[in-house]
């Protein structure tokens, strides 16, 4: 199976990590050559310089015959359009797309975008965190 | 009318100068400090600062009344296709306008559906082409949604087409040739103009059909 994960910041690289130990065949994308260190010092698969907007360095990472895509460069926008890039243009059925903006998040899943939002996971689990605080009986009473 | 400008750098705020001049109802929205502040003592209560990607500040601006038109002005491309689609596809926006910054999204633009768009660079290049033409075919107009373009060609005297007419030659299917310029002066081109050296022809055609064009009226 083969992945392409475009943005190889402490996200991406652990996500293109994690998918190689798995026995994925993964294609790193990032604009900044210096994130490859972030993949450690044997990196397997292929790790290409360039924006993810460019649809010649999407060619030449291999998505025509990807299976998954994984968006998760530091711009929320942009990995909107990468994503939508992705699943129209090179009808990738498989595209995830990290967003940090819950409200965009919501619009662009509800039109088809696998999103993820680690905004929204941190929330629900901070407030889960408060509600699992042992307070007071005087205080949770009042 | 009502319009929502996103982007105040120079392009954004002198179009939304312009509308406002017009008599035109207007909410300019400008994320940078520095541009608001410079802005804000002109446009008073029409510019609101903020990331125009975000939807509560689009609310604020107005967005769900909706506007009749949405112009998307900042100078990043991956913005302004958003802003275009949250307007469009959330907020039942009719109508909007997109910039393009780098030519090279434009493909982008057009596979989310979004026009129509302007692009400077694009527009100076057309205009570069025609003024000092280094191609055979310049490209004059597209009309994205019709799948046409109109495109100008000169005949030489090596041209195949040279001293034949319009009706003689073999066009390809689904191009017409729609004026000759001769001397400074335009004719409609029908089936008996005879084509001659230095002639500059209008043609409209469907996109992908230039390299048949060439064939038939520059070389065989």
């Amino acid at each position: 199976m083969k992945a392409l994960v475009v943005g190889c910041g402490r996200v991406g690289s652990s996500i293109a990590l994690e998918l190689q130990r798995e026995g994925w065949d993964v294609a790193v994308v990032d604009e900044n050559e210096d994130a490859l260190s972030r993949l450690g010092d044997h990196w397997p698969g292929s790790f290409l310089v360039g924006h993810g907007m460019d649809v010649d360095l999407l060619r030449a990472a291999g998505i025509d015959d990807a299976d998954a895509v994984v968006v998760a460069t530091d711009g929320d926008n942009t990995n909107i359009v990468i994503g939508q890039v992705a699943q129209k243009r090179f009808d990738i059925q498989c595209v995830v797309v990290r967003l940090l903006d819950p409200a965009r998040a919501r619009f662009y899943s509800e039109r088809g975008l696998r999103t993820v939002c680690p905004t929204s996971v941190a929330i629900e689990t901070l407030i889960e965190a408060v509600r699992a605080c042992e307070l007071p009986a005087t205080t949770a009473a009042g | 009318m009502y319009v929502i400008v996103a982007g105040g750098g120079k392009v954004g705020a002198n179009v939304a100068r312009s509308l406002l001049r017009l008599g035109h109802e207007l909410t300019l929205i400008e994320q940078r400090s520095d541009r608001f502040e410079r802005l804000e003592d002109e446009f008073e209560h029409q510019i609101q600062r903020g990331d125009a990607t975000e939807l509560y500040v689009l609310e604020r601006a107005g967005i769900a009344r909706p506007p009749d038109i949405v112009l998307a002005l900042t100078g990043d491309d991956e913005d302004n296709m958003v802003i275009c689609q949250i307007a469009k596809e959330k907020y039942g926006v009719p109508k909007v306008i997109a910039r393009v910054n780098d030519p090279r999204n434009q493909a982008h633009f057009d596979l989310l559906g979004i026009s129509p768009t302007v692009c400077a660079t694009s527009s100076i290049m057309a205009l570069v082409e025609h003024e000092v033409p280094e191609h055979d075919l310049i490209h004059l107009l597209e009309l994205r949604r019709e799948n046409l373009e109109i495109v100008e060609v000169q005949i030489d005297r090596d041209s195949p087409s040279a001293g034949k007419r319009v009706e003689g030659l073999s066009l390809p299917e689904g191009a017409r040739l729609i004026s000759v310029m001769r001397n400074g002066r335009a004719e409609i081109a029908v089936g008996a103009t005879t084509l001659e050296a230095g002639d500059q022809v209008l043609a409209i055609l469907e996109p992908g059909k230039e390299d048949e064009l060439r064939r038939v009226l520059l070389r065989s």
